[in-house]
């Protein structure tokens, strides 16, 4: 079966920076697939060009097998990264507001239940909180019963709570076999609602897969932290696990945690307040990147 | 052109502005307070000269009428244009010394006591002719300029600030990311900009005419139809300014550059005849020139829409340039 989306060998320049750098991937029908990576790595330039908001310099997106056309707009669902809205509105008007834009559209009633918008539909745009107001956007890029949707970094700016309250609006989008391609900043974020996800940096692909099969490709070891003790012991002699030395801790990253811990006892080493965790993406994003997600 | 999406954009925009209501008052009380403030500053304090036109050739310089202090005698080159002037109170006397002839208007008391003073000093009798017509005010003058203004700031804020404020906060992306196209975009933005000025116009020309009451001799509907084609003329200047900016700086201080000149230069205070041929040419280049001349026409000298098809002809080719090159022109981002 043909993928939904087909991107093929896509380029973008603005002036003598390259914002993307032939880049090529496939979305099948019903994925939610996402695109990290650093600022500036051309995840936003790349997903502005599947909008069809910017044009590429050269390259080509095929949507259900055909090149992009003007109906696409009409087709497609989008909630950029920051949106105004109309001012001296209400929520309630600036969804009949957009519905009218469209030729196609779900009921304005359906979309204010499942993005629970209902608490504030007189409320003047301007008035919203930040849930509020990405609840209001998302339904906005609803609004046209889009079969792929594209979300740009839509929890940006949102507390736990609000972020948490979004991911059920996103999975429940998934579950009516949606297509979704969206951007994010949280490897968390990433790994709870990607099928799939694609690392870009420097406008290039440079790692992709299902987070699963990402972690398990880069990966095969676990992380041991240490309170850094006083007198630091001499590992010239050990095997299996390299260390490195934190600010208050010592790292140690080890593919056999028994044999590990064996000889740090054999060293004398206490194991009071040791933690082991996993490999997250959050890890291979700074090794793949070497640059710090949140910066 | 989809009409439904027109329409939509339309009714959105018109509620935005009707719903910004620090900006709405300020909007309808601004040329009220002007108007009114003006009504009362030039209703006291007539100049107590008096002011007589004379019609006259050289050898008749020494009639004794004529030696009088206190009147300022102005030769007089057009009698017609004298004669309109008598009649609002504008010249208290004409004079015709070669004809034996003087007009007086016959609610001035000022042509009454010239009258006497020329029955009693001059050797020959000069047959008296009447002209009637009521005092034109300053601010009967004023007031086709300043609602004049009044479009041309609602027209180049209210849509060229307004669009260049929408692309620079996104607005217009999200717009542009909907099947909406530019030209129904655009013109949606103009027809709610136009109804939405020729309503404030009309609220404030009847709102200040309760107070003041207006000299109108012209069709309401003229002066409504020089108005809308003026209004129009604005908002597509506007269209222009709005094309491309994305900062809301550089968009007021473009705005500023357009707005300040046609303030000083289109007539709107004071009358362009004084000023320098050079100045008055230029101020021919400015669609509130044009809007006021026209307007000032209809209400004063009851012009109909045919005597001031000039101004008219000149607003429409303006018009059609801006609107031209602010479509050309425009950019989503």
């Amino acid at each position: 079966m043909t993928p939904l989306l087909q991107v093929r060998q896509l380029s973008k320049h603005f002036g003598s920076v390259t914002a993307v750098k032939s880049v090529s991937f496939d979305v099948p029908k019903g994925m939610c697939l996402g695109l990290l990576g650093p600022n500036g790595a051309g995840k936003t330039t790349t997903v502005e060009i599947l909008e069809g908001i910017s044009k590429p310099d050269s390259g080509e997106i095929l949507y259900k097998g055909e090149a992009l056309g003007k109906q696409f707009r009409d087709q497609a669902g989008i909630m950029f990264q920051s949106t105004a809205l109309q001012e001296f509105i209400t929520v309630a008007e600036t969804l009949q507001l957009f519905s009218q834009l469209y030729s196609h559209t779900t009921p304005v009633s359906e979309l204010i239940k499942s993005c629970s918008l209902h608490e504030f539909l007189d409320r003047d745009t301007r008035k919203l909180s930040g849930g509020q107001r990405q609840r209001l956007l998302l339904a906005i890029a609803l609004i046209n019963d889009p079969e792929i949707i594209f979300l740009d970094e839509p929890t940006t700016g949102l507390d736990p709570q609000a972020r948490r309250n979004f991911w059920a609006l996103i999975r429940s989008i998934k579950a009516r076999n949606k297509t979704i391609i969206m951007t994010t900043h949280y490897m968390e974020e990433a790994y709870e609602l990607c099928d799939e996800i694609i690392i870009m940096d420097h406008g290039e692909i440079i790692a992709q897969g299902t987070p699963k099969s990402l972690l398990a490709r880069h990966y095969n070891d676990v992380i041991l932290q240490l309170p850094l003790p006083g007198n630091l012991p001499d590992f010239t002699h050990t095997t299996g696990f390299q260390v490195q030395q934190q600010d208050t801790l010592l790292e140690l990253r080890s593919s056999d945690v028994n044999s590990t811990l064996n000889q740090l006892l054999a060293l004398g080493m206490s194991l009071d307040g040791l933690r082991i965790r996993e490999r997250t993406l959050d890890d291979l994003f700074l090794e793949l990147t070497g640059k710090e997600m949140r910066s | 052109m989809n009409w439904r999406r027109f329409l939509a954009v339309l009714v959105a925009r018109n509620k935005e502005f009707l719903r910004d209501r620090a900006a709405l008052s300020w909007n309808i009380m601004f040329p009220v307070l002007i108007v009114i403030g003006f009504a009362f500053a030039f209703s006291g304090g007539d100049n107590t000269e008096y002011k007589v036109g004379v019609v006259a050739s050289d050898h008749n310089a020494d009639n004794p009428f004529m030696q009088l202090n206190y009147i300022q005698f102005i030769p007089v080159d057009n009698p017609s244009l004298a004669q309109t002037k008598v009649s609002r109170h504008q010249l208290d006397m004409l004079i015709d010394l070669n004809n034996n002839r003087y007009w007086i208007n016959d609610s001035s008391a000022k042509g009454y006591f010239l009258e006497r003073l020329l029955n009693s000093s001059a050797h020959n009798r000069y047959s008296r002719e009447m002209l009637t017509g009521p005092q034109i005010r300053y601010v009967d003058w004023l007031i086709p300029g300043v609602l004049g203004m009044n479009m041309m700031f609602s027209a180049l804020y209210g849509v060229g600030y307004v669009i260049v404020r929408y692309r620079k906060n996104g607005v217009l992306k999200r717009l542009k990311a909907t099947p909406l196209n530019a030209l129904e975009f655009l013109s949606a933005q103009l027809a709610s900009r136009l109804w939405l000025i020729l309503a404030v116009v009309t609220i404030i020309y009847v709102g200040t005419n309760f107070f003041v009451n207006f000299i109108m001799h012209g069709n309401y509907l003229h002066l409504l139809a020089v108005f809308a084609l003026g209004a129009f003329s604005m908002i597509c200047l506007g269209l222009v300014v709005a094309a491309r900016l994305r900062s809301e700086e550089l968009a007021d201080g473009m705005l500023n550059l357009a707005t300040w000149p046609m303030m000083f230069l289109s007539g709107v205070w004071f009358s362009l005849d004084g000023l320098h041929p050079w100045v008055q040419k230029l101020g021919q280049v400015f669609p509130l020139t044009h809007i006021t001349t026209a307007a000032r026409a209809i209400m004063l000298d009851g012009a109909s829409l045919g005597d001031v098809a000039g101004h008219l002809a000149i607003l429409a080719v303006m018009s059609l340039i801006f609107l031209l090159l602010g479509a050309f022109l425009f950019r989503w981002e």
